[in-house]
């Protein structure tokens, strides 16, 4: 089995949705290579455990589960841990605002490594070609010059003033706008976007997305938003998320390796490229070597 | 046999067929993943199956006829040599020219497409591969070990007529031969070839299917019986240092190239035009609007645009004007220079890139400056892109290239003989009134140049709106400043006084520096920057080059801070 390195051990993963798993049923999964059994007790928190014969749909009384792994609820999702992992959750302060539309948008699975799809979401070179009249359309395929930076302090790849010109940039949007987005990545594999809103310029919609690493070259993308729209139902919004990573999901998964190569030769960056450059370099200094091909040290 | 991922030898890939108009079809040879595509011109390229940027494959990128383009962030490829060409993300750059995707030997005969892991043997027919009218078997997929499947067909053999093996995984009987192409250890795929036409070719076709199709199944079913064989695992080249660093701007030094002179014609009054071709292979990859330094045989240096399209790799086409000759300047070119002649250029550098993100490109070109608008149009016609290209000559004078500017699908406007006073007025209704992502590119004499940049600009277009290129250095240099310039290499700090430029100090210090213009126009001069800001006065530097104040001109630019640190 591969081994899993100490950083990605100790760390809160994503497992699955909580409105999703029965109270009192066996929903199963897999995480780092690792077969797992959750359900939820009578007070609707999550149970996890290393799954041995238990079957997805059986039904369980959780209290006979003895053995359990960590597990808590945030952001919408249940997130357990294989080693001992941090007393709370990377902050998404926007998520406890009252007036947001928070909710979780599906789990897609990805034949690819979750840091290829962490990179991904980082990218906006790929909108004109891929999210084609919705993220963006040629002939507007310039990157602009933007920022990015390690935080230090929050342990955190930052990165600011990205602009792209886009012609739905969501599913509030009327027409064209250059939307502006910060990026976040406070976790080896999860990321949170903050996009100008186009109901309010002064608050930004909030999307993230977890991916669960399942194998080293396979993972689920869980999506949440948190947005300011009076208008869209959940089911639009949910269902305009979809349409953007059903479109992502066949370009991921004819990317080779799968695993994301952390040596700065194996592939080719360009400028638009910052920030997977600083993803790819803080993944190399925490040591993660899981979903990765680490440089030949 | 065990398999080798350097394996010399050269396997079918493909079927002619495989590969349709504008089509791009996934191969593999030896573990290695391949992408097969034919270009307009009828080439076909067989390429690693990656884009050089995050590594999607590019079987599922577009043939656009002369580029290929990735599906991820629309990189063009280059037909020929992989060398990218266009970077959609940075529209205004040039890429470095060092973005070569890698590529693998390719012949096309007897219906199929033959290539090698590779180039350390050169194509051999197979024995008795001549004079034949060969017809194509359809291509069975196996999952079993080549060299089993190899036995499998040997015992297809009938009784009378024994098999005889041939190089590489290949065996015949009679007028039906075998070849099997080792996709991975475990894989193969049986390309069979028929040495005549077969009277009906529907039958021939479904009785060796069904001959196959059994074969397969017999060797698939004792395959699983055996334990999977180990897949290949070979190894992704590693790009170039200097392109896995920040920024991507690598700028060339004077690398050059020699050709042949294939064709010298007139293709105007007063217009020769040269055919340049590699005396071996293709030519370096160049981008729309590029030039050739061509360093004459009388030691001199010239500079002209590359006419040609998408693609188009085998020769360089350029321009000569007779009338500039008689100046002096290329007069050995048109006067002495023969068809058969060897000549000596520079890779093709990119002052005047073409951005492929406009709405609406105007191009604007007098005489002679057709030739880098003729590539541009050629580029976007290839992209269908809308463009508009007017064309002024002077009356009386036939217009160069005009076969080859009607053979393009967009809107192209000939000018001849327009008076003075009309020229203005027929510039201005071309541009029109600006609005966003439309973009002009003017080529042709001075006068014109500044009419083209005076009427734009009050019309409303952005100076970024605005392209054209010098190959003259008109701009009066300002050498009025005074720095020291250490010589990190030479371990010595020289004081460059106003009126005096750095190469003249640094010849008067008893240093050799090559140049050849001593305008800033040809780049012999250039040198790296360690320390310091330049005060770039040249034009051969494109504009993000200057910015990236990594390289200068030693005979025009000068300092900007106090000391300049240089590689030297």
């Amino acid at each position: 089995m591969t081994s899993i390195d100490p950083t990605t051990r100790d760390l809160w993963q994503v497992i699955s949705a909580t409105d999703e798993v029965p109270v009192g049923m066996v929903e199963t999964t897999m995480l780092l290579d690792v077969r797992l059994a959750l359900t939820r007790d009578n007070d609707g928190n999550p149970v996890v455990w290393r799954r041995t014969d238990e079957e997805q749909g059986d039904e369980i009384d959780p209290e006979t589960i003895m053995d359990r792994l960590p597990a808590i609820t945030g952001y919408g999702y249940v997130w357990t841990s294989l080693g001992n992992p941090p007393r709370e959750l990377f902050p998404i302060p926007e998520y406890a605002e009252a007036d947001r539309k928070n909710m979780s948008c599906g789990s897609i699975g990805l034949a690819v490594s979750a840091p290829r799809a962490v990179e991904n979401f980082l990218d906006m070179g790929h909108f004109p070609y891929v999210h084609t009249d919705i993220l963006g359309a040629e002939p507007h395929t310039e990157v602009k010059e933007y920022d990015v930076e390690v935080s230090e302090e929050r342990d955190e790849v930052l990165a600011t003033r990205c602009r792209f010109m886009q012609p739905k940039a969501a599913k509030s949007a009327t027409s064209a706008m250059e939307v502006e987005y910060v990026y976040r990545v406070p976790h080896p594999f999860c990321s949170v976007l903050y996009k100008s809103c186009p109901e309010d310029e002064n608050r930004r919609d909030v999307i993230a997305i977890f991916l669960q690493p399942m194998t080293e070259e396979r993972c689920r993308a869980h999506l949440l938003q948190s947005m300011i729209d009076s208008t869209s139902t959940i089911t639009d919004l949910r269902r305009f998320q979809q349409t953007i990573f059903g479109q992502d999901k066949p370009i991921l998964e004819n990317q080779y390796p799968k695993r994301l190569p952390l040596d700065p030769r194996a592939e080719t960056p360009i400028r638009a490229d910052k920030s997977a450059i600083a993803y790819r370099r803080w993944l190399s200094q925490k040591g993660i070597t899981y979903g990765v091909i680490p440089m030949a040290s | 046999m065990t398999l080798s991922l350097s394996d010399p030898t050269w396997y079918p890939i493909a079927s002619s067929e495989d590969l349709p108009y504008r089509h791009v079809y996934q191969g593999q040879l030896l573990g290695r993943e391949l992408a097969v595509w034919r270009a307009d011109d009828g080439n076909v390229n067989v390429w690693e199956n990656r884009c050089l940027h995050r590594g999607v494959r590019l079987s599922i990128g577009i043939n656009e006829g002369g580029e290929l383009k990735c599906q991820y962030h629309g990189w063009r490829y280059a037909n020929r040599s992989a060398g990218c060409t266009y970077i959609p993300a940075h529209p205004a750059d040039a890429p470095a020219r060092r973005i070569q995707n890698r590529t693998y030997p390719v012949r096309e005969a007897y219906g199929l497409i033959w290539s090698s892991a590779n180039d350390q043997q050169a194509f051999r027919p197979f024995a008795g591969a001549e004079g034949h009218d060969w017809f194509a078997l359809r291509p069975m997929p196996v999952n079993a070990a080549p060299e089993d499947v190899l036995a499998a067909l040997v015992g297809l053999a009938p009784d009378d007529q024994p098999a005889d093996l041939l190089p590489g995984l290949a065996v015949r009987f009679g007028g039906t031969y075998y070849f099997v192409q080792p996709v991975d250890a475990g894989r193969a795929v049986i390309r069979g070839l028929l040495r005549e036409r077969p009277a009906d070719p529907v039958a021939a076709l479904r009785h060796y299917n069904e001959l196959l199709s059994k074969l397969r199944d017999r060797l698939e079913r004792s395959a699983s019986r055996k334990p999977a064989p180990e897949p290949l695992q070979p190894a992704y080249d590693k790009v170039s240092a200097d392109l896995a660093t920040m920024p991507d701007i690598a700028i060339p030094r004077g690398n050059t190239v020699t050709v042949v002179v294939k064709r010298k014609w007139t293709s105007a009054d007063g217009v020769i035009g040269f055919e340049l071709a590699a005396r071996d292979g293709h030519l370096p990859t160049f981008q729309p609007g590029a030039h050739i330094d061509l360093h004459l045989p009388n030691g001199m240096t010239r500079q002209y645009s590359i006419t040609n399209g998408p693609g188009e790799l085998m020769s360089y086409i350029i321009g000569v004007k007779q009338e500039s000759a008689s100046k002096g300047g290329s007069k050995v070119l048109v006067e002495t220079v023969r068809e058969g002649d060897l000549l000596s250029i520079s890779e093709p550098r990119n002052n005047f890139p073409l951005r492929r993100d406009a709405t609406r490109t105007v191009l604007i070109a007098g005489g002679i400056g057709i030739t880098p608008l003729l590539s541009m149009a050629r580029f976007l016609d290839k992209s269908a892109l809308p463009y508009e290209l007017h064309y002024f000559t002077r009356a009386g004078e036939t217009t160069a290239f005009r076969s080859e500017l009607e053979a393009l699908h967009g809107k192209v406007i000939f000018h001849t003989g327009l008076p003075r006073s009309e020229i203005g007025t027929t510039i201005a209704a071309a541009l029109g009134q600006w609005s966003m992502a439309q973009h002009v590119y003017v080529c042709g004499p001075g006068p014109m140049l500044e009419t083209v940049r005076a009427t734009a600009t009050a019309q409303g277009w952005p100076d970024e709106s605005i392209h054209f290129e010098y190959f003259k250095n008109d701009k009066i240099i300002d050498s009025s400043s005074s720095f020291d310039v250490e010589l990190a290499r030479s371990a010595m700090t020289l004081h460059v006084p106003s009126g005096k430029s750095i190469m003249e100090v640094m010849r008067e210090a008893g240093l050799t520096v090559p140049s050849s213009c001593e305008q800033g126009a040809c780049g012999t001069c250039l040198t790296t920057v360690i320390e310091g800001e330049v005060d770039h006065q040249d034009v051969y530097l494109n504009d993000s080059e200057k910015r990236a104040n990594s390289c200068m001109m030693t005979c025009v630019s000068r300092a900007k801070s106090a000391r300049l640190v240089l590689d030297i």
